[in-house]
C-alpha cells in the first residue's frame, strides 16, 4: 500500500505519467511545473507535492515547504483530491465550481486542458492507494 | 456540485422595448457596420433616448473578432465609463462586448486572464445587456468569449461565469432580414450547440432538457426560415431555439465539431455555424464508432427530439446522423469543407496547424472519448472530402 500523497506515492504518479503514451503526446509541448497543495480539513497542516512536469515527460516530484516555487500552484482540501483520485470529482470542474483554486498561468493552461486530461487520468492509475 | 447560469431574458415580439423600462445613464453599444446599416442601431439608441440614456457606439467589430479589436474597444469604453454595455450583433459582436466589459472592469488585468478558475469583481461598474441579431451562437446566454489570435492563427478561448450578461433581449425583429445563407449557418451553429451539449461529459439534467427542447425546435424551423424568410413563426422560433441551445452547451459545453470548427475558421475564416455544422455528422460518426456511451446518447436524443422510435442505439443514433445530413443539405449548407471554397492546396499546406489545433482545443477535453491527434487527422480527411465515416 501506499499512502496518497506521499512522496512514495508521487513516485508512481511521475512513473505513470511517463508510461502513460496519452499524456507523453498530449503534453509533448508542455513547460512547467507544479505544486499541488493537499490542505487537511482542520487546517493546522498541508502536503505539498511538487511535480516536475516537461516536454510530456515527468522528471521527477518531491514533497516541498512552502517556500518552493513553482509556475502552477493547484490546492484543495485533502478529501477533494482523493475523490479525484476515485474518479468521483473532475478536477476542472473542481477548479470551476472553487474546489480547488489555480494560481499561474490562464492562457497557458486553457490552451493544455487535454494534457490536464490524461495528466489526472495517471493520478487515478497509481494503485494499492491508502487514502 | 455544478452551476446553471442564465441572464435574465426578455423575450418575443416587442422584447426590444425592454431598453425603455432600464435605468441608466451611459450606454456603450458595441456592434459592427452592418448593424448601424440595417437601422438596428438606431433602434437600440431611441429606445434608449427613452430612458434618458446616453449612447456611445463601437462600431469596429470584425467578423472572427481580433484580440487587438476588443483591447482598441476596451480602451474607448474606460474613457468613456458607461453604466451600461450593449453587445448588438451576431456572436462576434456579443462576445467583444463580454471582452470589453472585462477590460473595462479589471483595467488592471490582462485579458488572456480571463478564466474559469479565477474570481473576479465584474458587474460593478456596468450591466451587461445582450441583443442577438442572428439565430444561433447563443452568446447572449454563454459566458465564453471567442476570439482571433490573428498572428498565432488560432482561437483564443476565454470564459468566465462571471462575464455572463445581466439581460438577454431575444427579439425577433432583428433577425428577421437575415438572408438564407446566414439564416442557415447561423441555425446549424445552433444545431451543433444542441447536439454536442447533449452528449459533452459536463451535460446535466437542466442543460440535456434545453438541448432536447432546442434541437426539436432547430429541425422543425431552419429549413422553413430558410427557404421562406418572411415565415416569423419559423423565425421566432428559431430565435429562440439559439437562445435555448447557448443555456443548454453553455451550461455543459460544446465539443469536438467545435475543435474542429475553430481551428477551420480561425486559418481559412469561413462562417463560424458552416466551420463546425460541416464537423458534426463526422463527429458523431466518430463517438457512434468509438465507445457506447455517445450511441446511447444520440439515440436518446433522436427519440426525445425528433420522436424516432427505434429501439437499437445503433441504428437509432445512425437515423440521426442521416436526418442531421438531410438538414443540412436541405438549408443550403455544406456538407465537406472542399465545398466551402477551401482548396486542397490550401487544406494540405496547413493541414498540421489545423489538426494541431483542434487537438489543444478546450472542447476537446470534454468529449469522450477523446479523440488522438491521429483521430482528428481522420476525422479533419473525411469532413474535407466528405467522404462518411463507416458506421
Ligand atoms: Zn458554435
Amino acid at each position: 500500500m501506499v499512502k496518497f500523497g506521499s512522496e512514495e506515492w508521487g513516485k508512481q504518479f511521475c512513473q505513470k505519467l511517463n508510461e502513460s503514451e496519452a499524456y507523453n503526446k498530449a503534453a509533448e509541448t508542455w513547460e512547467g511545473d507544479f505544486v499541488f497543495v493537499m490542505e487537511f480539513e482542520d487546517g493546522t497542516k498541508e502536503v505539498r507535492l511538487y511535480v516536475d512536469l516537461w516536454h510530456g515527460k515527468c522528471r521527477g516530484t518531491a514533497i516541498v515547504g512552502s517556500d518552493k516555487e513553482a509556475e502552477f500552484i493547484m490546492s484543495g482540501s485533502y478529501s477533494n483530491w482523493v475523490k479525484v483520485a476515485k474518479k468521483e470529482l473532475d478536477p476542472i470542474q473542481g477548479l470551476m465550481t472553487g474546489k480547488f483554486k489555480l494560481e499561474g498561468d490562464m492562457a497557458k493552461i486553457m490552451r493544455a486542458t487535454k494534457a490536464a486530461v490524461e495528466l489526472v487520468n495517471c493520478v487515478t492509475e497509481v494503485e494499492n492507494v491508502e487514502f | 456540485m455544478w452551476y446553471w447560469n442564465a441572464p435574465k431574458l426578455v423575450f418575443g415580439d416587442g422584447a426590444v422595448d425592454y431598453l425603455e423600462q432600464i435605468k441608466g445613464t451611459k450606454a456603450f453599444i458595441v456592434t459592427d457596420e452592418v448593424m448601424e446599416k440595417l437601422g438596428f442601431v438606431e433602434i437600440v439608441s431611441k429606445k434608449l433616448s427613452k430612458s434618458k440614456i446616453e449612447v456611445k457606439v463601437f462600431n469596429e467589430v470584425e467578423p472572427d473578432p481580433s484580440v487587438q479589436t476588443v483591447k482598441k474597444g476596451g480602451e474607448i469604453c474606460s474613457e468613456y465609463k458607461p453604466d451600461i454595455i450593449i453587445g448588438l450583433g451576431g456572436g462576434s459582436a456579443m462576445d467583444s462586448a463580454k471582452a470589453i466589459d472585462f477590460i473595462y472592469e479589471q483595467p488592471d488585468m490582462k485579458l488572456e486572464d480571463l478564466s474559469p478558475f479565477v474570481s473576479f469583481k465584474l458587474h460593478q461598474k456596468c450591466k451587461l445587456i445582450q441583443i442577438p441579431t442572428t439565430s444561433g451562437t447563443g452568446a447572449e446566454v454563454t459566458w465564453a468569449v471567442v476570439l482571433t489570435d490573428v498572428k498565432e492563427r488560432r482561437k483564443l478561448l476565454l470564459a468566465s461565469r462571471e462575464i455572463i450578461a445581466d439581460v438577454a433581449i431575444i427579439d425577433p425583429i432583428f433577425p428577421a432580414k437575415m438572408p438564407p445563407s446566414l439564416t442557415a449557418s447561423t441555425g446549424i451553429d445552433a444545431l451543433t450547440h444542441a447536439i454536442e451539449g447533449y452528449v459533452s461529459i459536463w451535460r446535466n439534467i437542466y442543460s440535456d432538457a434545453m438541448c432536447i427542447k432546442a434541437t426539436q425546435l432547430v429541425f422543425e424551423n431552419l429549413e422553413k426560415a430558410v427557404k421562406n424568410g418572411s415565415d416569423m413563426v419559423a423565425r421566432e422560433n428559431m430565435h429562440n431555439a439559439a437562445t435555448i441551445a447557448g443555456l443548454g452547451f453553455g451550461n455543459s459545453q460544446a465539443g469536438i465539431a467545435h475543435s474542429m470548427g475553430h481551428s477551420v475558421g480561425a486559418v481559412f475564416h469561413k462562417p463560424h455555424g458552416f466551420c463546425v455544422g460541416v464537423a458534426l455528422p463526422y463527429i458523431m460518426e466518430y463517438e457512434i464508432l468509438a465507445a457506447d456511451e455517445p450511441k446511447k446518447m444520440f439515440a436518446e436524443l433522436g427519440r426525445q427530439a425528433l420522436a424516432i422510435e427505434e429501439k437499437d442505439d445503433l441504428k437509432a443514433s445512425k437515423i440521426l446522423v442521416k436526418k442531421v445530413r438531410e438538414l443540412l443539405k436541405a438549408t443550403g449548407a455544406p456538407l465537406s469543407y472542399r465545398e466551402m471554397e477551401i482548396s486542397s492546396e490550401d487544406f494540405e499546406k496547413n493541414f498540421d496547424l489545423v489538426v494541431a489545433n483542434a487537438d489543444m482545443d478546450s472542447c476537446t477535453s470534454t468529449t469522450r472519448p477523446m479523440p488522438s491527434k491521429e483521430d482528428f487527422q481522420k476525422l479533419f480527411k473525411a469532413a474535407f472530402d466528405g467522404k462518411a465515416l463507416t458506421l
